[in-house]
């Protein structure tokens, strides 16, 4: 398929994603949520009353994301990158998890349009919001333990 | 593929195509030359003027040609503002109208004019009183809509157009939704100014038009040669004109059974869809609406999502207009009845058409429910948890 000329300012109804984009959206990776007992790290970013929303969660198993999970209120680009996202952090180290970008996200893809480059941010920020938490929780139980 | 978005644009009629070849092919002359050459494209064209004054109901100079809908909107709301900047300044239109008029009624507060936008009822539509209430001693034009675009909901024109006659200001109505179809406008109607637009309705892109009524007060857009009584200069794009006389003749013998048909359709539609997926709600369903329109709202889903999910099935709906589809901003329209910015961020519109069938439909209905059941399964808003951290 022909992709628009970015330059042209046109972008069609479904912005003419690429084919890796039309497969997380189609089938995204990591979808659902994980239980209350498996989850170390929550984020929640977005505000579905303006745009889009996602919420993210981690399970850390020595200090590695064991699991991760997502859901995702958005177009298909923030759905596409969400899925991205979570595919690039899981079994990553908590240090190799903080430091994936958006540009990151956009790339595993093969380029995403113009306009909804912004979309991959939104995984990111849930992504280190997530880990912000797990560090929260994970102080707090070791305040507890002593 | 099953296409549902006639009111973004329409397939060429193949009897239009057949008329209008000959225009691009032998008689290609322009028809202002001073020769039999010539003349024979100007009978083309002064032809298809006087079908279109029979079908609107008017005299064939009350007939102007442009572009397409856009500029026929510039031409009426732009044409009359310069006209009669000397009387007044002030500009009364409807917050829902197409892009073409509103940007435009911008464009104009930009040079001085002042613009009110009368809000419609959460049923899509504006109440007369409301209109009045907009009304001062400077008013020169009121621009309305007749029907619109997204959901389909049709405005109180004659009435507006009673009372501006009454109060004796210019009223231009946008009927490119209704016009060739079951609603096609008149000079009955008792607008000053009508536009439309020939794609809506089996012709070519590239033809609208604008019926000024005789004596009202309007500016060209365009100078230039003597063409199109002085309104519109540039040579005449022949081949189209004739297409779009050719598409509203067409249209007009087909627009009543055409409507009932499409009523049953839409009436199917959005019956099974709310029969089979939850929390959907149908915009302006309470208001008059165009029979072939479906605005629908689902709850927690966005509808950008849902129109990709839809065209990898070979089916092609919109989410607002088609113009401001890929724009972040949710519609202004459903924003204007009321729906709150995620609302209309999960909102889609359905338009059908000539070549749609009942099994179509029930297709339709099959998919959108697979898909908007797909992403309610993703969506972030469904969760029932929030962790406690």
């Amino acid at each position: 398929m022909d992709t628009p000329n970015e330059q042209s300012g046109y972008a069609g109804p479904v912005l003419f994603y690429n084919e890796e984009v039309i497969d997380h959206f189609t089938n995204p990776r990591n979808v659902g949520e994980l239980p209350e007992e498996e989850t170390d790290g929550f984020g929640l970013v977005g505000d579905p009353s303006c745009g889009d929303q996602m919420k993210l969660w981690i399970s850390v198993k020595s200090e590695r994301i064991e699991k991760i999970a997502f859901k995702s209120f958005g177009c298909p680009g923030a759905i596409a990158t969400s899925s991205m996202l979570t595919a690039l952090a899981k079994g990553k180290s908590i240090e190799e998890a903080r430091r994936i970008s958006d540009d990151d996200v956009v790339e595993a893809l093969g380029g995403i349009p113009e306009r909804k480059k912004h979309c991959s941010l939104l995984g990111v920020l849930a992504l280190q919001a997530a880990i912000k938490d797990w560090e929260k929780r994970r102080a707090a139980g070791k305040e507890e333990g002593k | 593929m099953i296409y549902l978005d006639y009111n973004a644009t329409t397939p060429l009629d193949s009897r239009v195509f057949e008329a209008m070849a000959p225009y691009m092919k032998e008689r290609w002359g322009n028809p202002s030359s001073p020769y039999s050459f010539g003349n024979e494209a100007r009978i083309a064209v002064e032809k298809a003027r006087r079908s279109v004054a029979r079908q609107l109901g008017c005299k064939p100079p009350e007939v102007i040609f442009t572009s397409c809908g856009t500029e026929a909107d510039n031409l009426a709301v732009r044409g009359v503002a310069n006209a009669l900047r000397h009387r007044g300044n002030h500009i009364v239109t409807t917050a829902v109208e197409h892009h073409a008029v509103l940007n435009t009624c911008r464009a104009l507060e930009n040079q001085g004019y002042r613009v009110s936008y009368v809000p419609v009822e959460s049923d899509g539509a504006v109440r007369i009183g409301n209109v009045e209430k907009n009304l001062s001693p400077d008013t020169i034009l009121i621009t309305i809509m007749h029907a619109n675009n997204e959901t389909g909901v049709i405005q109180p024109v004659e009435e507006i157009a009673a009372l501006a006659r009454k109060r004796k200001i210019v009223f231009h109505t946008d009927a490119v939704q209704t016009a060739g179809k079951s609603l096609s406008p008149s000079c009955e109607l008792g607008a000053d100014l009508i536009s439309f637009s020939a794609h809506k309705f089996y012709g070519p892109k590239g033809a609208g038009g604008l019926f000024v009524r005789q004596g009202t007060p309007l500016d060209p857009l365009l100078t230039g040669g003597p063409h199109e009584r002085n309104l519109r200069a540039g040579t005449e794009n022949v081949a189209a004109i004739v297409g779009l006389s050719e598409a509203l003749a067409l249209a007009s013998e087909s627009a009543g059974s055409e409507s009932g048909r499409l009523q049953k359709l839409r009436d199917r539609f959005e019956t099974r869809i709310k029969s089979a997926v939850p929390r959907v709600k149908i915009n302006g369903a309470s208001a008059p609406r165009v029979p072939n329109t479906s605005s629908l709202t689902f709850d927690s889903v966005d509808g950008e999502s849902i129109v990709l999910g839809l065209d990898l099935r070979g089916i092609y709906v919109s989410t607002g207009s088609a113009c401001s589809t890929g724009d972040p901003a949710p519609s202004h329209v459903l924003l204007a009845m009321g729906l709150s910015p995620k609302e209309a961020q999960g909102s889609i519109r359905i338009s059908l058409g000539k070549h749609v069938r009942e099994e179509d439909i029930d297709t339709v209905v099959q998919a959108l429910t697979d898909t908007v059941t797909r992403l309610r399964g993703i969506s972030s808003i469904e969760t029932t948890r929030v962790p406690s951290s």
